[in-house]
């Protein structure tokens, strides 16, 4: 009897310290977010488009956390599906259209001439890319633009245009695909 | 690697003239005699010249000068506070009739901002002071000069050489690159065997600010002649040695002829001041020269004008800026001895076909070919890899071109990555021994550009993130600041209510009471003139009359 008693003695003393270097150790190394999201977040192309139906990449990221689909991004594309897809363990889907397509990235072009300084496509700007004070010219920062879209709508005059990036030398890339070297013609130009 | 050679180590073996080697290299047809028999030609002057405002790696200059402004050879048209920043000049006297976008310089023959000269012929130049006692001068104001004169590295790579020169770290050998170990080039060479005594002068002044041990001036021995004249240039520096380096391209690549000068491997991520080299071309050395001595401006450069549909091989001092088809036009370029029109910037190894015959030379320009038809293999007769891995054996970096082939072509950029793939040199060996005839470093440049935009996508996207979390927070914290305030105010008036001593609260009640009294003033009238029952109900219903009696008797108490 003495024994039985000893054994579930030193069981739930085992038990009990145990028990408090587990509590102590959760408290101790604590991760503050959830590192799955801030993994779905690196890979969402972080325009802020909200095309997915999310105020956000971050709260879309959290979004898929919880198992909503992986396909509504359209600025992301193919590319950033699969890459959802091989982090989270799921299929590869097309691109839900219901979303938008993936299109060439653009920015946001403001026709200063036009602008009325109404300040409203700053407060649309979800990553403060566009300068500007009330009643003054507002003008894109083309480096911080993310092409969301977000702020053509609220322009009560129309004047911001999504147009393509300009490729220069700088952004310009090889492509054999589409140029054989040696079909340039010189000689048109001679 | 054969481990770290001391200095006196790679002294001894160059006193004797045993050099190292680089794994790999291929030994393509030669070429150079087609252009290296005559002296350095002055061409006539072009009409125009296309400047571009930015020809070295760095950071892009201010504008000087404005449309219509008369210039003259070896002014300014750009400057810049930034230390990355090379200025561009004038390359001869004229009018600025234009500045905008231009075909560039470049694989892509996109435009680049350039300033386009009308020249008036004249030729005239502008003022100079050179600083002749340069031993005296202070380190800061030859930097400056040489930063002033718009010199940035003449080899290919277009380094600013000011920053190069400007080394705090200990430098053991300064390396003069006289290789030009790509077929067909000569500009090199017959720079230094008709100006040997100028490009000594330059090798001086950079002795002078990077104070190296050694001074090795490297050649391959397919230019016995430059050899000759730069030995006999050389000859009474002890601290100078004229190399001559077997022929093996790309024994001009920076790494490469580091390697086998001093048997020491540049590290992958690091520089060859790492390990105590320095490495200058002959052409530098010589607009150093120029540029401290007299003060010049770099507004020209050698280049060779080759290949068999030129029937005038040459070498020219071409003007900075100046259209390549001025270039061909003075050189009997022709066309009907090319398959298909075609010209290329730079040799037949790493060079680029030109877009357009306007594309000017820039300052890291030292050839234009135009080859006849057959002479140059065509690119359409790819064939399936079959491992023979002759291209393993080329590769002068040691890498493994089958392998990073296929990992290009399958867009598998992570591993392509490991098999470091941005350690490739672009020289094109292994594209020159391959059997199937794939033109591998193609492959490779496509790679590089995509791993390129997808890094940088995923900076921007960092960035765009960043921006946003900024955003939110910025938003949160002024929502609230705002309620905070709200609330404070809110504090502050149910504070001052209560502080009156119930004062407040007898005004509202008055106010209260007024309004009412008013009312029923309002409705008396209508009373008496109005006989309908049912309106005179509706009133009673609104306002009982006791309720009036109470606000008259309130509005009698506070009067």
């Amino acid at each position: 009897m003495t024994a039985t008693l000893i054994a579930l003695a030193i069981v739930a003393f085992i038990a009990l310290i145990l028990g408090a270097g587990l509590g102590y150790a959760s408290i101790r190394f604590k991760v503050q977010s959830d590192p799955l999201v801030a993994q779905i977040d690196s890979i969402l192309p972080q325009t802020q488009c909200g095309q997915c139906g999310y105020p956000g990449c971050r709260p879309y990221a959290e979004a898929i956390a919880n198992g909503d689909e992986i396909n509504k991004c359209p600025p992301g594309g193919e590319s950033t599906i699969k890459n959802l897809a091989e982090l989270m363990g799921v299929e590869v889907k097309p691109l839900d259209g219901a979303h938008g397509v993936e299109a060439i990235k653009k920015v946001a072009f403001i026709r200063e001439d036009e602008c009325i300084g109404c300040t409203k496509c700053i407060q649309a700007c979800p990553v403060d890319a566009i300068v500007g004070a009330a009643k003054q010219m507002h003008t894109v920062i083309i480096d911080e633009c993310t092409g969301c879209d977000l702020c053509v709508d609220p322009c009560p005059v129309d004047c911001i245009d999504m147009i393509p990036l300009h490729e220069s030398t700088s952004n310009w890339k090889w492509d054999f695909s589409q140029t054989q070297v040696g079909d340039i013609p010189v000689r048109q130009s001679l | 690697m054969k481990g770290f050679a001391s200095f006196d180590t790679v002294l001894e073996r160059l006193s004797v003239g045993r050099l190292w080697d680089f794994p790999g290299g291929v030994h393509p047809a030669q070429e150079k005699s087609l252009s290296n028999k005559e002296v350095i030609k002055n061409l006539p002057l072009p009409e125009y010249v296309y400047v571009p405002i930015k020809q070295h790696i760095g950071i892009d200059s201010e504008l000087l000068v404005t449309l219509g402004d008369k210039v003259l050879k070896g002014q300014a048209l750009t400057a810049s506070e930034n230390p990355y920043a090379v200025p561009v000049h004038a390359s001869s006297s004229g009018l600025i009739t234009a500045i905008g976008e231009h075909p560039a310089a470049h694989p892509s023959g996109l435009p680049e901002m350039t300033v386009t000269i009308t020249l008036d012929g004249k030729d005239d130049a502008i003022a100079t002071q050179g600083i002749s006692q340069y031993k005296e001068a202070s380190k800061h104001d030859i930097i400056s000069a040489i930063c002033n004169a718009g010199i940035s590295g003449l080899g290919g790579a277009g380094f600013p050489t000011h920053i190069k020169s400007n080394t705090i770290k200990p430098v053991e050998f300064l390396i003069i690159n006289g290789i030009e170990c790509e077929p067909y080039i000569s500009a090199d060479d017959r720079l230094m065997r008709e100006h040997a005594w100028q490009i000594r002068q330059g090798i001086d002044i950079l002795h002078h600010l990077i104070k190296p041990k050694r001074v090795i001036i490297a050649i391959e021995d397919n230019k016995p002649e430059a050899l000759e004249t730069m030995s006999i240039a050389c000859q009474q520096q002890s601290e100078y040695h004229v190399v001559s380096v077997p022929t093996k391209y790309p024994a001009g690549g920076e790494r490469q002829l580091i390697q086998v000068l001093t048997s020491r491997e540049v590290p992958s991520d690091g520089l060859p001041i790492d390990i105590g080299c320095v490495m200058y071309n002959v052409g530098t050395c010589f607009a150093v020269a120029d540029a401290i001595i007299e003060g010049k401006a770099l507004t020209q450069r050698v280049v060779t004008v080759t290949g068999k549909a030129i029937d005038k091989p040459q070498n020219v001092w071409a003007k900075i800026g100046t259209p390549v088809s001025h270039l061909l036009e003075n050189s009997a370029f022709d066309v009907n001895k090319q398959a298909y029109p075609r010209i290329i910037m730079g040799g037949p190894m790493m060079g680029f076909t030109l877009a357009s015959a306007k594309i000017p030379i820039v300052k890291i320009t030292n050839c234009i070919l135009a080859p006849a038809a057959k002479e140059l293999p065509s690119v359409e007769d790819e064939r399936g890899c079959i491992r023979c891995s002759a291209c393993a054996d080329a590769c002068p970096v040691s890498l493994l071109p089958q392998q990073l082939f296929w990992y290009s072509k399958a867009k598998d950029y992570d591993v392509a990555q490991e098999y470091d793939l941005f350690d490739c040199i672009e020289c094109g060996a292994c594209a020159y021994v391959c059997p199937s005839e794939i033109p591998l470093v193609h492959y490779y440049r496509q790679a590089k550009g995509d791993i390129r935009a997808q890094l940088h996508e995923k900076e921007q996207a960092e960035k765009a993130r960043i921006r946003f979390e900024a955003r939110q927070q910025r938003l949160e914290s002024e929502k609230q600041a705002r309620e905070e305030k709200h609330r404070l105010a809110a504090q502050a008036r149910t504070k001052a209510l209560n502080s009156n001593g119930g004062g407040a609260k007898d005004k509202i009640a008055a106010a209260l009471a007024r309004a009412k009294a008013k009312k029923s003033a309002q409705l008396q009238p209508s009373e008496d003139s109005v006989n309908d029952g049912a309106s005179v109900n509706a009133n009673k219903e609104k306002l009982s009359p006791s309720e009036t009696a109470s606000a008259t008797k309130a509005e009698a108490k506070n009067d």
